[in-house]
């Protein structure tokens, strides 16, 4: 490979802060992007990566600092600017329109308003070329609405090469990728370095830093703590850069599991496939793959959302007669919701509110129809001081609490019930190193008091750092459980990516 | 620049915007009369004389107050599940049939059993009216803001077919009106000698009813959480379509109890214009009082204050009365904004 | 049922209806525009009030018709701009602004025509478009007496439905409006302005609409009278619904729809129509347009912003 020193510089950032009410999201932030060479920006979350690069991008405007662009320094605060200047991005959560077509969305925006005709022709012809140059294959046709996860993010790429993109900024490209997906993009991203673009590789993965990047820069809490080539910096290093201190990873001690809770046995939904899986108390079960294969039925299956079409649900050994979310609370299963604000509290509801929401027409909460305000607002308390929820007490509206507090406050409500069962969906995505650490700890002590727990997530490393019994799911089908280090991440991903259900189904038919 | 969200709103922001969102009403108003060739202050003057000028004009006031409180609260209380009842007014003429087909001779009881009669079937009635879009939205996911709309103009159009047939006063040389209702029907006096109805009592009481329902209930407690977050309700397990049904329930019976008083409290019998629009007012009455039931009370007598100030100023100045109406719908416009600008800040860059 | 038959093969059958279904087009157009773009107007309503009473008083005041049609457009144009305003950059209740829209523009056309004409007890009267047969089309048997003896502004209402479509789906301005109903976030992320886009469209659709008024006015009657809109504004609601949001079906709703409306007002008049009270008749268009909004629910794509309000915000 050519020496990156040696070429010129595309991208100089200077000193870029950035500040949200009283916290630093950015602070002085400096680094520099060179021709053809891929840089890792590495922090954790909420470490102000994806603000720095909105304000490269323009969507953000910086308090203060100076970006300069192939010499030229960039207006702030205007994303047209930013494209025109050779900018791309592919945005975590995509920015796609899912109605429209590929075509439509990759050319949405590259011409004058207002302009005449279509010109769809001569763009297919051009996308056609750059698919076929960076090995992006997707239908130009097809509704975006209808493409898998890793298909979207390829529009993405394809959009902002359309735009003669010199420089791509990729968000968390691969969280949402199988294993197999993500060496196909480090493959396209390899061909668009080898034809003089530049990357910036925004991720949280060691490895990934490890395998695509030359040069590593790494954020904490909104600064630049350390830059230095990948090659010459030890994973371990990184980690501890990147983390500040060592945290120790949770070492679960071995439990003996208990009797089955959970049992399900050959479920059917509009997309579960013949699930069968069992969960039994002190025992944390961990469901992997990529998110959208059935996970979240699964999950409203559980929770008392859905119903089966298909199959036996079975609550400690009982076919429940009705299945709601309230039977299910009944039941004591504690659900943390992959959303938080969206399924799991109400923004404009205060704390106590929150606190009682499923629980409000039971004593002592209520009696005969009527609300017991004390009894809501000692709950609330009760989960205050016991989970640590930072806030200026039970009468604030929980939108005003940070994404980890309210974490906290659901993680009360769950445990309030002291649940058998707990269905533990994405249950720290989003949330900064300390309030993780603290779900996770919460989740194997309630394993350890002998609940059954269900975790799933789209983050391969947390469901093998935590769970007892690993499941994979693809295309609503469950895997067999493999137990604690039975099988490695590679290993995993093949099942995450729907290799070997096949085989699975040959051995149910012998 | 844009627009920001501010996390907690200062109480200055939160009741300033709205006071000057009335002050702007109240310079609009007098722009309006200017444009009708009338000296403002003097409009706004009469206006507000022959609102709460004597105890005639207070009286006037608050008779024309009773449907609109009653209006206002089914909106208030639709809107706070966000059910999107706009069909009031049609609830309002069906409520106000029941009142006129059991109060003109059918049921020969004394009143004390005849008017609790003819309110709950008036409920009744306007529930019905409401659980029809309810249940198209619940079962086909159609939008009932146009459901409620279109319906309005079917039951009015219901009604003048009754009152052209079934319902048609035979001593009334042909115009199309309902037979006065029998004396045990009518809703007495609040006091001898006072021009103001039961009616207005009963809204009253409806309105503190409403509020401990909202506020202390857990079904009151299930309608907020539907309406501002209907899938966290769901998930903690209300059951989302239970809490529309009773809120239509509530809501288009509440709306019915406004046909139902000016039947039985003022007019005495049934015509086509007997709601000069009290359904859609009630909207405004509901937003004016930011969905709260009280409010609802002190905005619906506000908002009387204006038409039947408006109606005298009107005689006097020989200005519109629309502008009444004009005052009002920008009044509706400006609060919706100021709400809006007192949770938010404008932010350069 | 001879009558039914009867009826639907006369040509004036079909010439009432394509008349009838001129100020839907256009008004529905006008929202099919703002929907897409993501924002729902239930200004309509007023808007088209607004735009019969300013089209005819222009008129009425010595403006020929085409510049009448003109005024009425701009007024409706300025309702737009304060829904817009109040829906988009400050992303308030589309439902309530909507509304309060209606209100405000209905009142302020009554208060402006009292002002206008304190005197009148009837309304007076305008020299209204007249038919206008278009050569040699209409002379093709019975479709072009039904299709091509209409005035010029029906004509213009089939032409916009042409444009807009055309405008929709074949250039770059459509597209980003489709898509700015679609996802904001993806307008926004190419460098166009949402806030831009949303409020040209909630603007020009409120023009669009305020034209559709303005055909009651000066075209299919030739005064103006109070309650003349009537409820079509809430019709064309429904019928952006059963188009599924597309120019061509609205169009096809709109025609059907004004048939079934031709056809009640023909069947008053038939012996088997006395049988039956007026009413019945008066209903039916919007009882039809509630079941056309059932059978359309399952099938309907609606853009998956419409209502959702954009801010670029920052938490």
């Amino acid at each position: 490979m050519a020496r990156h020193e040696e070429q010129e510089v595309v991208l100089r950032l200077e000193g870029i802060t950035k500040r949200f009410g009283s916290v630093a999201a950015n602070d002085g932030v400096s680094f520099t992007l060179r021709r053809g060479e891929v840089v890792a920006l590495l922090g954790e979350n909420g470490a102000g990566k994806t603000t720095l690069m909105n304000i490269l991008f323009g969507l953000y405007t910086a308090d203060a600092g100076r970006i300069e662009l192939f010499g030229r320094v960039l207006p702030a605060g205007q994303p047209r600017a930013a494209i025109e200047a050779g900018v791309g991005m592919v945005h975590q959560h995509f920015t796609l329109a899912e109605g429209l077509c590929v075509l439509d969305n990759i050319v949405l925006g590259t011409r004058p308003l207002w302009a005449f005709g279509s010109g769809r022709r001569g763009a297919a012809k051009r996308i056609a070329a750059l698919m076929a140059d960076y090995g992006l294959r997707v239908d130009m046709d097809a509704h975006v609405a209808d493409l898998s996860v890793g298909q979207r993010q390829r529009v993405e790429i394809l959009k902002a090469l359309y735009r003669d993109a010199r420089i791509l900024i990729l968000d968390e490209p691969t969280a949402v990728l199988t294993p197999q997906e993500a060496t196909d993009l480090f493959d396209t991203l390899r061909r668009a370095v080898a034809r003089g673009l530049s990357v910036i590789f925004i991720s949280h993965k060691l490895h990934e830093v490890e395998a695509i990047s030359d040069r590593v820069v790494v954020v904490r809490h909104g600064r630049v703590v350390a830059e230095a080539r990948t090659s010459d910096t030890p994973p371990a290093e990184m980690a501890r850069l990147m983390v500040g201190a060592e945290i120790p990873a949770p070492v679960p001690r071995p439990v003996k599991p208990g009797p089955v809770l959970v049992d399900l046995h050959g479920i059917g939904t509009g997309t579960l496939r013949e699930v069968t899986l069992q969960l039994r108390a002190g025992q944390i079960v961990g469901l992997a793959g990529v998110s959208g294969n059935g996970q979240g039925a699964l999950a409203d299956l559980l929770g008392g959302l859905i119903e089966a079409e298909t199959g036996i649900l079975r609550i400690e050994g009982r076919e429940p007669v009705r299945w709601s979310p309230r039977d299910a609370v009944a039941a004591r299963i504690g659900r943390i919701p992959e959303d938080r604000h969206g399924s799991g509290s109400i923004g404009d509801f205060d704390l106590s509110e929150n606190a009682i929401l499923e629980r409000y027409a039971d004593p002592p909460m209520s009696r005969f129809g009527w609300l017991n305000r004390r009894a809501a607002r000692a709950a609330a308390e009760r989960i205050i001081a016991a989970y640590d929820v930072r806030c200026l007490g039970p009468d604030t509206p929980i939108r005003l609490l940070s994404g980890g507090n309210m974490q906290k406050l659901i993680l009360g409500r769950v445990m309030a019930i002291a649940p058998k069962i707990i269905l533990a969906n994405q249950p720290v995505r989003g949330l900064d190193i300390g309030a993780l650490t603290y779900v996770h700890g919460q989740l194997l002590a309630a394993r350890d008091r002998g609940a059954a727990v269900l975790l799933i997530s789209e983050d391969l490393d947390e469901v093998i750092a935590l769970s007892d019994v690993i499941h994979v799911m693809s295309e609503g089908r469950l895997s067999p459980g493999f137990a604690r280090g039975a099988k490695t991440p590679a290993e995993l991903g093949e099942w995450m990516a729907g290799r070997g259900f096949a085989a699975m189904e040959v051995w149910g038919a012998a | 620049m844009r627009l920001e969200a501010i996390p907690a709103p200062s109480l200055a922001r939160r009741i300033g915007f709205p006071l000057l969102a009335l002050g702007g009403t109240a310079l609009l108003a007098m722009l309006l009369a200017a444009i009708a060739g009338a000296a403002p202050l003097q409009v706004v003057g009469l206006i507000a004389k022959g609102a709460a000028g004597s105890k005639f004009a207070l009286l006037e006031t608050l008779n024309r107050a009773t449907p609109l409180i009653f209006t206002g609260l089914a909106v208030a209380v639709a809107f706070r599940a966000k059910l999107w009842n706009i069909g009031a007014e049609a609830q309002l003429y069906l409520g106000a049939v029941m009142a006129v087909v059991l109060g003109t001779g059918a049921l020969a009881w004394p009143a004390a059993a005849l008017l609790p009669a003819m309110a709950m079937a008036a409920m009744a009635a306007g529930a019905m009216a409401l659980l029809v879009p309810t249940f198209l939205k619940t079962r086909f996911g159609v939008d009932e803001v146009v459901t409620t709309l279109l319906l309005n103009f079917v039951a009015l159009l219901f009604v003048s077919y009754l009152l052209e047939g079934p319902l048609k006063d035979p001593m009334g040389l042909g115009w199309p009106k309902s037979a006065a209702l029998i004396p045990e029907a009518r809703l007495p006096r609040m006091a001898e000698g006072l021009r103001l109805h039961w009616g207005f009592g009963l809204a009253l009481i409806a309105a503190g009813l409403v509020w401990v329902l909202q506020v202390r209930t857990i079904w009151g407690f299930e309608m907020r959480a539907v309406g501002l977050n209907a899938k966290a309700a769901r998930f903690a397990g209300m059951p989302v379509t239970a809490v529309l049904i009773r809120t239509a329930v509530l809501s288009g019976g509440l709306a019915a109890l406004a046909g139902f008083s000016e039947v039985a409290g003022a007019k005495g019998n049934l015509t086509t214009d007997l709601s000069p629009g009290f359904g859609y007012t009630g909207i405004i009455v509901a937003m004016l009082a930011l969905l709260n039931p009280l409010g609802v009370v002190v905005a619906a007598i506000f908002v009387a204050g204006v038409f039947v100030g408006a109606d005298s100023m009107s005689r006097a100045a020989g200005v519109p009365t629309y502008i009444a109406d004009i005052v009002l719908a920008a009044a509706l416009l400006g609060m919706v904004l100021a709400i809006g600008l007192g949770r938010m800040r404008v932010r350069r860059g | 049922m001879n009558e039914i038959v009867d009826i639907l093969l006369s040509t004036g059958f079909w010439a009432a209806a394509i008349r009838i279904a001129s100020p839907l087009i256009f008004a529905a157009m006008g929202e099919l525009i703002c929907e897409r773009a993501g924002v729902l107007n239930l200004g309509i309503e007023g808007i088209m009030v607004a735009g019969a009473f300013a089209g005819w008083m222009a008129v009425y005041s010595g403006a020929g018709l085409w510049p009448g049609v003109g005024v009425a457009m701009l007024a409706g144009m300025a309702f737009g701009l304060l829904h817009g305003v109040l829906t988009v950059p400050f992303g308030l209740s589309q439902h309530v602004v909507g509304l309060g829209i209606t209100l405000l523009a209905t009142s302020a056309t009554y208060f402006a025509y009292r002002v206008a004409l304190p005197e009148v007890t009837s309304p007076p009267k305008i020299a209204a478009f007249a038919s206008y047969a278009i050569p040699w089309l209409s002379d093709i048997p019975g479709l072009g007496p039904a299709l091509f003896r209409q005035t010029p502004l029906t004509y213009a209402a089939f032409g916009t439905a042409i444009a807009v479509a055309l405008v929709l789906y074949r250039t770059p301005l459509g597209l980003a409006i489709r898509a700015v109903g679609e996802n904001p976030a993806a307008v926004a992320a190419q460098g166009l302005s949402v806030t831009g886009l949303r409020m040209g469209a909630v603007i020009m659709g409120s023009g669009l609409m305020a034209v559709g008024g303005a055909f009651l006015t000066m075209s299919a009657f030739d005064s103006f009278f109070f309650e003349m809109v009537n409820g079509r504004g809430w019709i064309c609601i429904a019928l952006v619904v059963f188009g599924a949001w597309r120019p061509g079906k609205t169009v096809l709703g709109a025609v059907l729809f004004a048939a079934f409306d031709a056809l009640q007002i023909r069947l008053q008049q038939t012996p088997l129509g006395a049988g039956v009270p007026y009413q019945v008749f008066l209903m039916a268009p919007y009882v039809l347009s509630i079941l056309a909004l059932v059978v359309m629910s399952r099938r309907a794509s609606v853009p998956a912003a419409l209502m959702v309000p954009f801010n670029r915000g920052e938490r």
